[in-house]
């Protein structure tokens, strides 16, 4: 993964992420297009696919909807690198496949605009605009293999079809 | 070693005798709930699983509430999503319109939820069930998707922080909900990130179950997995005759390991009042000074049960709501709705100059219903203040108690019952 850094600070809540405004629709291109409006009007319009949120504390607090993590994957960012998250977006992101990785070092390094590589199963990420590299804590095994094959439900899919259930 | 309440109920539906924080585990679960926004995204994602149809047809509860009754096209042909897959599957605990209500105030007075349950919904304020300690914690809709098709989930099993609330009595006009400000008020929005909060103290003893209710609920505000309270006396009164089915009453042990230990005394919390745009912007109301306000919403799965009902209606009876503020009452649900209106509460409202609607969660997140517009301001009794969570980013929200809001809206600013002559307290 290799884009350029945008930034954002603490406790970025989910009514950011995507107002319930949009809650009408579950059509990923459309809450793609709302993807961070109330923080950043024009966000959707001037990320260029590949970059990356990288922000504080928190990120994601708020309501349980996926129309958060859906909408940033959907609005073509390839990860997010945060200080925090708040639960529920972490399960979501993790469930649904969008890359997240909490790393304190990486979020006070990376100013906005510079250009990043993320090497996820090596937990590292580069910033190449600073000459700076930063260590990603790596995650439990189990969550490895739900992200491995692209989120939950393929997972839970394969499961099903070995017959362990039903 | 002991265990906490939390880890007991956890290593139960796992089938352990022992878990210990950060242990990840697979957890049997009593329910599994969705609402018309999250429900559809896990129905779309159940359909791709290839089971035959939903583990229990009994155990999942799909409530439209958020933008129901149908605020316009696109939220009509979600809930219909809702509505057919409840019939194609035979779901028994669909929720229509006219028999609604918002679902953490309709799914433990139907009880849906009880004692020592594990509950997933796909909405963050499924905390709110552990006022009734059962194990509820909010997810998002794929997980929602995984267990209605295995009726299992995974946990990492949480570490607990431990509230403990001393005193004998609240100060005047002092509720659950100004309980759970302070609380955030102290240890932030993120201060029990993954964690577990249990409260307890002769306070909590004391509490109303609606009180204990509106506390479980604001446990994510401050970024926890679950909010708990062990059954005592009082929600086994609650429980009564709801109850369909056994459950199982969990108590924390006395040499359970927690996290970190609070201790409040009741006597220093005054009435709070949470400013824009983050619930721990916490304050007491008698130092907010004068903030003129535009509207005044009373309701959701935090604060609209028929006590806080009683308690705004309290306050408005006798009174008329300011000429510059609009007041919106909403009852969490049809029969809270029946029990007020039976009490003579819907007929105080309605004289005060309030409009008073039917259950939904609208103007609560923003979906509808009272929605503010650039630039204005409402004091409202629900749990999240944040940029735009009610309308216009341009607008402002601030939390409050029931008693507050109802106040506020005569005053037609930010104040306390006791500045029109309400000096008692509840
Ligand atoms: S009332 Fe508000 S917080 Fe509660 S479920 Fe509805 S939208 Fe969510």
């Amino acid at each position: 993964m290799k884009g350029f850094a945008w930034k954002f600070g603490s406790n970025v809540d989910t009514d950011v992420i995507i107002p319930a405004r949009y809650l009408n629709t579950t059509d990923p291109a459309e809450l793609a297009r709302h993807c961070m409006e109330d923080a950043d009007p024009a966000f959707a319009q001037k990320i260029r696919r590949g970059d990356m949120i990288v922000a504080e504390e928190n990120f994601g607090c708020g309501s349980s909807r996926e129309h958060a993590p859906i909408a940033i994957k959907a609005a073509g960012v390839s990860c997010v690198i945060a200080r925090s998250f708040a639960r529920i977006f972490y399960r979501n992101a993790v469930n649904i496949g969008l890359p997240i990785f909490e790393s304190p070092a990486a979020a006070a390094g990376i100013r906005a605009g510079d250009e990043v590589e993320v090497d996820g199963a090596g937990g590292l990420i580069r910033n190449i605009t600073r000459g700076e590299t930063y260590q990603v804590a790596p995650f439990p095994e189990f969550m490895q293999q739900i992200m491995a094959r692209g989120g939950l439900i393929e997972y839970v899919r394969e499961r099903v079809r070995s017959g362990e259930r039903r | 070693m002991g265990m906490t309440i939390t880890e007991k109920i956890l290593a139960a539906h796992a089938g352990r005798k022992q878990v210990y924080p950060g242990d990840l585990i697979n957890a049997r679960v009593d329910l599994v709930l969705g609402n018309d926004i999250t429900a559809p995204v896990a129905i779309r994602e159940f359909e791709k699983i290839g089971v035959e149809g939903v583990f229990d047809r009994e155990r999942i509860a799909l409530v439209p509430d958020h933008f129901i009754p149908n605020k316009d096209i696109k939220s009509a042909e979600q809930a219909k999503i809702l509505r057919e897959f409840a019939r194609e599957q035979g779901i028994t605990n669909y929720f229509e319109v006219g028999r609604m209500g918002i679902e953490h105030c309709l799914l433990p007075e139907a009880g849906l939820v009880l004692p020592g349950d594990v509950v997933i919904g796909a909405d963050s304020h499924t905390c709110t069930y552990g006022a009734l300690g059962a194990f509820a914690t909010g997810v998002g809709s794929t997980d929602m998707a995984a267990a209605m098709a295995l009726g299992e989930t995974w946990f990492k099993v949480p570490e607990s922080i431990k509230f403990v609330f001393h005193g004998q009595k609240l100060n005047p006009w002092v509720s659950g909900k100004d309980l759970i400000l302070y609380v955030i008020g102290e240890i932030g929005v993120d201060g029990a990130l993954y964690q577990a909060m249990e409260f307890t103290g002769p306070v909590i003893e004391n509490l109303s179950m609606d009180g204990r209710f509106t506390m479980a609920n604001m446990a994510i505000e401050a970024g926890a997995k679950n909010g708990i309270i062990a059954p005592d006396a009082v929600t086994a009164e609650y429980v009564r005759g709801r109850a369909a089915r056994p459950f199982t009453v969990y108590g924390s042990d006395p040499d359970a390991v927690y996290a970190r230990v609070y201790e409040f005394d009741a006597a220093e919390i005054e009435p709070q009042v949470a400013r824009p745009h983050l619930p721990e912007n916490t304050c007491p109301v008698s130092e907010i000074g004068d903030v003129p306000i535009d509207q005044v919403v009373i309701g959701s799965c935090t604060n609209g049960r028929l006590g806080d009902l009683r308690e705004a209606a309290g306050i408005l009876k006798g009174r008329k709501v300011h000429q510059n503020v609009r007041l919106i009452v909403i009852p969490g649900t049809q029969r809270i709705y029946q029990e007020a209106m039976h009490e003579g509460l819907i007929d105080i409202f309605i004289s005060a100059g309030a409009a008073v609607s039917t259950p939904t969660c609208g103007p609560c997140l923003g979906g509808y219903m009272g929605i503010l517009a650039k630039g204005e301001r409402a004091v409202s009794t629900t749990n999240r203040n944040f940029v735009g969570r009610m309308g216009h980013p341009e607008s402002e929200v601030y939390l409050a108690n029931p008693a507050v809001a109802a106040a506020s809206a005569v005053l037609g600013q930010i104040g306390l019952p006791v500045e029109l002559g309400l000096a008692a307290g509840f």
